[in-house]
């Protein structure tokens, strides 16, 4: 008996992805050889399904299939090494008894990812782990988004398994004191798949797997699995508050339009109302962490229903907030933009000069973008100009380099144009 | 992180290197080493070597657009040979690759150093976050 393949069915599969791992690790003990079933086993549901329909009991199947794959990976593993050694053994090859489990051991996946956001692991290749592994893509998929060659990715991927497998991470679940110390190296994984694809959800490459839909799903389901975590929610709000502005982003002819030139109307109601729902559900608890400030911040924003509603005080006291709980050189950029808000420019400028000395931010093109900014607003085009030049001199994004080069082209013109005398209001 | 290594070399004589057999073989083989080491590291995105400058040609559109090509240019006393583009955590590594590139071994097994360019491959717009 079977059920037709419809649109719920992909999701489904990934959905069951992260869970068929893990039943295939704890029955096999080796990460690196389930792994390479599961996806077997789930290239098979993605040729099969479609046609033969969606089995009754779809994650049995899926075990099932894996199960076989490995058992006949070690099948012919031993019958390699009894070609080399020439000695005919009698060997048990006979796998563990798969029994179909109905019940769903979400449990699972919560180990896997945290297995996959290792902190041994180097972030490019926790995330293409985690990608494959959690998330359940293909390795071609995961190759796409990045616009790696597929052998490139599938030696990531391979090396990843390598070094799990060298630093013997036990498949466990971990108490709750490791998992607390453990969680933010898994919301950062999760963050830097969410950038990944709003980067890079414009310019030539729209036909990539959308990585920011595939962070979303994944912290949403990371957020089933910690429904008592506020950071997770808050990591959650965040991403939907902000990919909630991704169609008023870019211009017809994919140019960058900041927050405050943006046709708000685009913006997604939906997500927005739901990153506002679990992000005041997340703040009502004890500990205000980096993500649901960000995403605090990000709510002022979305509510705000035109540029000059928004509530700049509230922004200046969440960026208060945030130096205190995760101070770095961006927050207090971003705290002296806040205060240029409220207290006017002069403010920023005098905020941005202590960030003069910041060797982690030295060259760096932020820095220049935010003071041409607020010279614009103090009225120094001459330095204004200047100052986008060099950040679009240094940063590496071309939409962005596009947009500063714009910006001192228009104040350029406007200097030498004959209405130069009128005040620069807010960019 | 995307970067190009652009490995400049110097022109000499008829641009074909003319090494004994062993130290060129020992170049050959120390090339094609590195393009597999990149590979097993997940790290390489594309490497490609370029004809002999004896090969090139400027080209300019004419009037109406039809391509006017001018020969081979012996004033130019460096030439691109080819380059690797690399998919990598830092710079840092970036620059460590290049180092490996640019001591390839010379005539007399002698490493070249060479000078190696490395740029960093433009992307999409950063998110707007922190």
């Amino acid at each position: 008996m079977t059920k037709p393949w419809d649109s719920t069915s992909e999701h489904l599969l990934r959905e069951l992805a992260p869970q068929v791992l893990g039943s295939i690790v704890r029955r096999f003990c080796d990460f690196s050889l389930a792994e390479d079933a599961v996806q077997e086993a789930m290239i098979a549901a993605f040729t099969q399904w479609p046609q033969e329909g969606v089995p009754d009991n779809p994650r049995g199947w899926l075990i099932q299939v894996a199960s076989r794959r490995v058992t006949d990976q070690v099948r012919s593993e031993i019958a390699r090494r009894e070609r080399e050694t020439a000695v005919a053994r009698e060997v048990d090859i006979t796998a563990p008894s798969v029994e179909i489990e109905s019940d769903v051991d979400s449990d699972d996946t919560l180990i896997l990812l945290f297995m996959c956001c290792h902190p041994a692991l180097t972030s490019s290749s926790a995330i293409a782990l985690t990608l494959r592994a959690v998330g359940g893509l293909t390795t071609a998929e995961i190759a796409n988004a990045f616009l790696v060659p597929e052998a490139t990715m599938a030696q990531r991927i391979s090396r990843a398994k390598q070094s799990i497998k060298a630093s013997g991470v036990p498949f466990r679940l971990l108490s709750s004191q490791e998992r607390a110390v453990r969680l933010p190296a898994v919301l950062h994984v999760l963050y830097l798949i969410f950038n990944e694809g709003y980067a890079s959800s414009i310019g030539p490459h729209l036909q990539r797997l959308d990585l920011a839909r595939e962070a979303i799903r994944l912290t949403r389901c990371a957020k089933a699995l910690l429904p008592d975590d506020a950071e997770v929610a808050g990591l959650l709000a965040l991403m939907l508050l902000t990919d909630a502005r991704r169609a008023a982003r870019t211009g017809p002819d994919e140019e960058l339009i900041p927050l405050d030139k943006q046709d708000r109307t685009l913006w997604d109601r939906a997500e927005i109302s739901e990153g506002i729902g679990l992000l005041t559900a997340a703040l009502s608890k004890a500990s205000v962490g980096l993500y649901q400030l960000q995403a605090a911040v990000a709510a002022v924003h979305d509510e705000a229903a035109r540029t000059e509603d928004t509530d700049w005080p509230q922004v200046l006291a969440l960026y208060e907030l945030l130096k205190r709980v995760s101070p770095g050189p961006m927050v207090t950029l971003n705290h002296a933009i806040a205060a240029a808000m409220v207290h006017g420019p002069a403010k920023g400028l005098e905020l941005l000069r202590a960030l003069d000395t910041d060797a982690r931010l030295a060259g760096h093109y932020r820095l220049d973008a935010v003071r041409a900014h607020l010279l614009e607003m103090v009225g120094d085009y001459e330095s204004a100009i200047m100052h986008y030049r060099i950040a679009a001199g240094r940063t590496t994004s071309i939409p962005e380099q596009n947009y500063l080069m714009t910006q001192a082209a228009r104040l350029d013109d406007k200097r030498s144009g004959p209405d130069n005398t009128t005040a620069a209001p807010i960019p | 992180m995307k970067y190009i290594l652009m490995m400049n070399t110097m022109r000499v004589g008829r641009g074909v290197p003319q090494w004994p057999q062993k130290d060129l073989q020992a170049h050959i083989a120390f090339m094609i080493n590195i393009d597999k080491e990149l590979r097993q590291a997940g790290e390489l995105v594309s490497a490609e070597g370029l004809s002999f400058p004896n090969q090139a040609k400027l080209v300019r559109a004419g009037k109406d657009g039809t391509p006017i090509t001018d020969g081979v240019f012996p004033e130019s006393k460096e030439f691109l040979a080819g380059y690797w583009i690399v998919d990598v955590d830092s710079p840092e590594r970036a620059y460590a690759i290049a180092a490996r590139v640019s001591a390839a071994p010379g005539p007399g097994g002698t490493p070249l150093n060479m000078p190696i360019e490395v740029r960093p491959i433009m992307s999409g717009p950063p998110p707007e976050m922190l």
